[in-house]
């Protein structure tokens, strides 16, 4: 028989036993973490990658657990990692899951070699090396989630430190404080552009008060910004221009491109009122 | 993964750049890129297939959904056996002045994409590749 | 044959591309739009853009080409409906589409349109 239909043999044949004797290792392995993986959920999960392991090792074996075949598999691996990452596993201790199903295994085949020594140990590296290939794989996919929560933390701390505030009806202000650069800015122009479509603004105006210094590549950055909202047919006024900023500006030789530019906030708002057919009058 | 990993298009005509779009559309959803960066990277196969189609005589795009320790992307290459460019600076600097032409969509590719080469030799054809990470 | 089709809106004419756009397909546009102005004696196109997830150079060229012909007709050009990653990918790539209006819909691309022709003086009587 070979290897590999000896492998789904062993697993469907002694199934409990390396239920039991695997359950038990995850939950010695994870020990201190056993208050966040309950007993049912060992089990219940388990339990579950056994029939997806036995199903894709008797449709096409266990030499590539890259191939179609194998894909419930992987699938399962890519969800276990996640919860595990979300639940705030280490990567070993997910990894864990895996490598704590050797012994098991490894018992299992020892078991049913019939003393036949060489053969056991064809099987066991079999084993061993399909088991090793999964390991890596829920490490690799572990990792990736977890660098995707963290540029998604990254994403929304960008979007808080610069929210976009509605002033008046179809007037927008983005108050910018710290420095602009083009992680920042991109993160600006989305929640920006996006915020003039749902509220159907036509202005923005773009307060860079808390901007310490702007030089070349912040001017740049700037303009993406009044550019994409000119696209869009919104209109762009840049506020908190300090004296020194204005000096930069033309030093620089930098083309504002016929944006209007106010020293402060309340004359930008005062601009945009006016442009947009608002008057206020005093009691 | 509903895709096949990597794979072909031809670039013969005006029609094929529709349906290059459409599959680099297809791929930059399948490993789940932000809408922005969809835009993009579609954009940029836009301007590379029509480079392909127009001035490189027609060619292919070949496409590999790639991986570089967690990260995943796709990359793509676009291969004509045109006239090739006779001076690749110039065209990547003088394109972006005049606003029109292979210029412009050989240096505003480059600026949608994390990684950008270009091969081209006189006579024998153009190689672009581009590849964009998650 | 297709064609992208232009509603005849009082002075203004507009055309709302909802498809991928080919290069016949844009051609075929710049010709059917060209002729609606001289036919109507249009003041104004409206070109809405809403429904269109990629701008690339080419259709960025093809918008640049039907403004100034409008504009040599005597007719405005007001773009209208660009969505956000649309806009945030033609600035990376440089293109700012100088000299063309554009507004956030087709409502404000008229009031545009209606504001820029009363400030023109009398608009010409449509035929």
């Amino acid at each position: 028989m070979p290897p590999q239909s000896k492998l789904s043999a062993v697993l469907r044949k002694r199934r409990d036993t390396i239920m039991a004797q695997w359950t038990q290792e995850q939950q010695r392995e994870i020990g201190a973490a056993r208050a966040r993986l309950s007993q049912e959920e060992i089990t219940r999960q388990s339990s579950q990658f056994l029939d997806l392991l036995v199903q894709a090792a008797q449709r096409t074996g266990v030499e590539d657990i890259a191939v179609g075949e194998w894909k419930e598999v992987r699938d399962f691996l890519d969800g276990l990692s996640r919860e595990r990452v979300l639940s705030g596993f280490a990567s070993d201790e997910t990894a864990t899951f895996i490598l704590s199903l050797k012994r098991p295994i490894f018992d299992a085949l020892r078991e049913d070699s019939n003393g036949d020594a060489d053969k056991l140990v064809a099987d066991v590296w079999t084993a061993t090396v399909l088991l090793d290939k999964l390991g890596l794989y829920t490490i690799k996919s572990f990792q990736r989630t977890r660098e995707e929560v963290i540029s998604r933390q990254q994403q929304e701390l960008l979007e808080l430190s610069t929210p976009v505030v509605k002033l008046w009806d179809g007037i927008l202000a983005l108050p910018m404080i710290g420095t602009l650069d083009s992680a920042r800015t991109q993160v600006v122009m989305e929640s920006l552009l996006q915020k003039i479509v749902e509220t159907e603004s036509q202005i923005a105006i773009v307060d860079i008060t808390g901007v310490p210094t702007v030089d070349t590549l912040v001017a740049q950055h700037l303009l993406k910004t009044v550019t994409a909202l000119r696209l869009m047919g919104a209109e762009c006024i840049i506020s908190g221009v300090r004296p020194q900023i204005a000096q930069t500006i033309v030093h620089l030789g930098v083309d504002l491109q016929g944006v209007t530019t106010k020293a402060n906030l309340a004359d930008a708002l005062a601009l945009a009122l006016r442009r947009t057919g608002i008057e206020f009058k005093k009691q | 993964m509903l895709l096949a990993p990597r794979g072909e298009l031809p670039l013969a005509n005006a029609h094929d750049i529709v349906l290059c779009r459409q599959h680099v559309r297809r791929l930059a959803q399948e490993i789940n890129f932000s809408l922005v960066d969809q835009t993009k990277f579609v954009t940029a196969a836009s301007e590379l297939a029509r480079n392909a189609v127009i001035y490189g005589g027609g060619g292919r795009m070949l496409w590999e959904l790639v991986e570089s320790g967690s990260r995943r992307g796709v990359r793509l290459d676009f291969v004509d056996e045109g006239p090739g460019i006779a001076n690749l600076e110039l065209a990547m600097t003088d394109g972006w002045t005049s606003g029109t032409g292979l210029g412009m969509g050989l240096t505003g590719a480059k600026r949608l994409v994390n990684e950008f080469e270009i091969e081209s030799t006189l006579g024998s054809g153009t190689r672009v590749s581009i590849t964009r990470w998650r | 044959m297709e064609r992208i089709p232009i509603l005849r809106m009082g002075e203004f004419l507009l055309a709302t591309i909802q498809v991928e756009m080919h290069d016949q397909l844009a051609l075929r546009l710049q010709d059917d739009l060209t002729a609606a102005i001289a036919r109507h004696g249009s003041r104004g196109v409206l070109i809405d853009i809403s429904a269109l997830e990629i701008v690339d150079s080419f259709m960025g060229r093809m918008i640049a080409d039907i403004s100034g012909m409008a504009r040599i007709l005597d007719a405005k050009t007001v773009l209208v409906g660009m969505q956000p990653a649309v806009a945030i990918t033609l600035v990376e790539l440089g293109l700012s589409l100088p000299g063309i209006a554009t507004a956030l819909n087709v409502e404000r691309g008229m009031q545009l349109l209606r504001t820029a022709l009363e400030s023109h003086g009398a608009a010409s009587a449509p035929r």
